[in-house]
């Protein structure tokens, strides 16, 4: 198990590799869709994402009566919708990780390699567990986009994931899919 | 005449307190499927949590899963934090008010996203704008069936946009895979559309799949074979067969848990057929997502929940 705490570095990143398995600790920013459509047609983002990590998750978020924020389950959504732009917010505002599932394909993994980037795999569905160990919740942009879609500030401990795309031009998904398709070839 | 007046007014008080109980029942309902994975569903992950190997990325997703299950059921909190399509089923006796049912599920549906226990996920798709409480066009879905039985009784399934994703639907024959119309066709495109869904549908799933029917129909009828037990045994022998056979040939994939490769990629498989127009024939494939919500309720007469169907 490693270990990677904030604030995050460019040389930290490159360490990493596809397969390993690590525990995130300090700040990350929620953007799945909406976000991402928004900053490719133009809009800056209303925070300095340079050596940041953007999480594509859409949270249950419940507002307490003094305007304090709970998330009640917060895993990841399907990170494939964001390849188009996911590169863009690499090269244009410098993040050193995305946290999604599912994996994402050549544009990000080129992205990844070109501007020292990694791609962390966090459990699908394990919305609880995930949402243990956000510590605070603190602050909220563009919720215009609805609360799911909405940027979230969070401060973590302990974010379990898994690297499967790494900095170096290597993909786990790439190749699972490529083994899985020479079996299936087989049992067809 | 005294006395049939005061049993009509007694009657009416007891149809207000029914409402409210429905009410309850329902609100009840949503929290147990979006927070409780259902026994049979719970046994094959921890059986293919067994079956991984030790410090592998694929044991240590089925570790954070089961940890998961666990942890939501305890904290009532939803599994999953898309809470999906909210689909219902309603199998009501003749003679039935589906409008006011109706009204009912909605409010319970209002105030379960209130507490929490369902995300504001209903988006209008023209505009983009989220109608916050689950409340807008075609949402939440509800499925009125008649059936002979005096009571009532609800099964609510909450689908999540991920699996849904990877769903597919094959018109036959299938040219790239050299796959006809019949079942080893039918077999072809099934893990045609596994390896294309990759880890994509939060696997291990469960694949609920129509032959036949038309491009709503197929659809509609593979989602209702995931309202069968996962260790139920298809009547049919050559769909029993073929269940069994993708099973076992899926977990030969090495997609593995998320994808991450592994033993486990499919923990079921349920098929079901309905008739076809001579022109068509269409295999239809609902991909379910490990943290597979579904449940169902019997309603007693006053409403109140009799018993728990999963």
């Amino acid at each position: 198990m490693k270990r990677l705490d904030y604030p995050f570095k460019k040389e930290d990143i490159k360490d990493l590799k596809v397969g390993d398995m690590v525990l995130i600790s300090g700040k990350m920013y929620t953007g799945r869709d909406a976000v991402h459509h928004r900053i490719h047609n133009g809009t800056k983002p209303p925070i300095d994402l340079k050596n940041q990590i953007i999480y594509h998750c859409g949270p249950v978020v419940i507002e307490n009566k003094d305007g304090t924020f709970e998330v009640k389950a917060a895993g990841p959504t399907t990170s494939i919708r964001e390849e188009p732009y996911q590169w863009e917010v690499m090269r244009d505002y410098g993040i050193v990780g995305v946290i999604g599932k599912g994996g994402m394909g050549p544009k990000t993994l080129k992205g990844c390699a070109d501007y020292g980037c990694v791609y962390f795999h966090a459990i699908g569905g394990a919305a609880q567990v995930l949402a243990e160990k956000i510590e605070s919740v603190d602050n909220v942009y563009w919720r215009d986009l609805g609360s799911p879609e909405a940027i979230w500030e969070l401060t973590v401990k302990d974010f379990p994931v898994v690297v499967t795309m790494d900095s170096h031009g290597n993909s786990l998904h790439a190749e699972v899919a490529a083994a899985s398709e020479a079996i299936l070839k087989d049992v067809l | 005449m005294a006395k049939k007046k005061v049993a009509k007014k007694v009657a009416k008080k007891k149809s207000i307190n029914t409402e409210k109980v429905l009410f309850d029942s329902i609100l009840e309902l949503v929290r147990i499927t979006s927070t409780v994975i259902p026994d049979d569903v719970q046994k094959v992950i921890l059986e293919a949590l067994e079956r991984e190997e030790e410090k592998t990325t694929a044991e240590y997703a089925m570790n954070i899963i089961k940890a998961n299950i666990k942890l939501a059921k305890m904290k009532s909190q939803p599994i999953c934090q898309d809470t999906g399509t909210i689909i219902f089923k309603i199998y009501h006796p003749p003679g039935f008010h589906q409008a006011k049912f109706k009204k009912v599920i909605e409010k319970a549906v209002v105030k379960a996203t209130e507490l929490g226990y369902l995300r504001q996920n209903s988006v209008n798709s023209l505009t983009g704008k989220n109608d916050t409480m689950n409340i807008g066009l075609g949402h939440p879905q509800l499925n009125f069936i008649e059936h002979s039985k005096k009571g009532i009784d609800i099964k609510l399934m909450l689908k999540g946009g991920g699996c849904e994703n990877v769903g597919a639907q094959y018109a036959m024959p299938y040219t790239p895979l050299d796959a006809g119309r019949d079942l080893a066709g039918v077999r072809k495109v099934i893990l045609d559309a596994i390896v294309k869904a990759q880890g994509r549908g939060c696997g291990p799933g469960t694949l609920g799949i129509a032959i036949g029917g038309d491009r709503a129909s197929g659809y509609a009828h593979a989602k209702e074979q995931l309202l069968r037990m996962m260790d139920d045994t298809n009547p049919i022998k050559e769909l029993s067969d073929l269940e069994q056979d993708i099973v076992t040939t899926a977990n030969k994939l090495g997609i593995g848990p998320m994808g991450f490769g592994g033993k486990t990629t499919l923990l079921g498989c349920k098929i079901g057929h309905i008739n076809r127009l001579p022109a068509s024939y269409y295999v239809s494939i609902s991909y379910m997502c490990w943290a597979f919500r579904r449940q169902g309720v019997s309603l007693k007469k006053d409403n109140s929940i009799n018993k728990w169907l999963y």
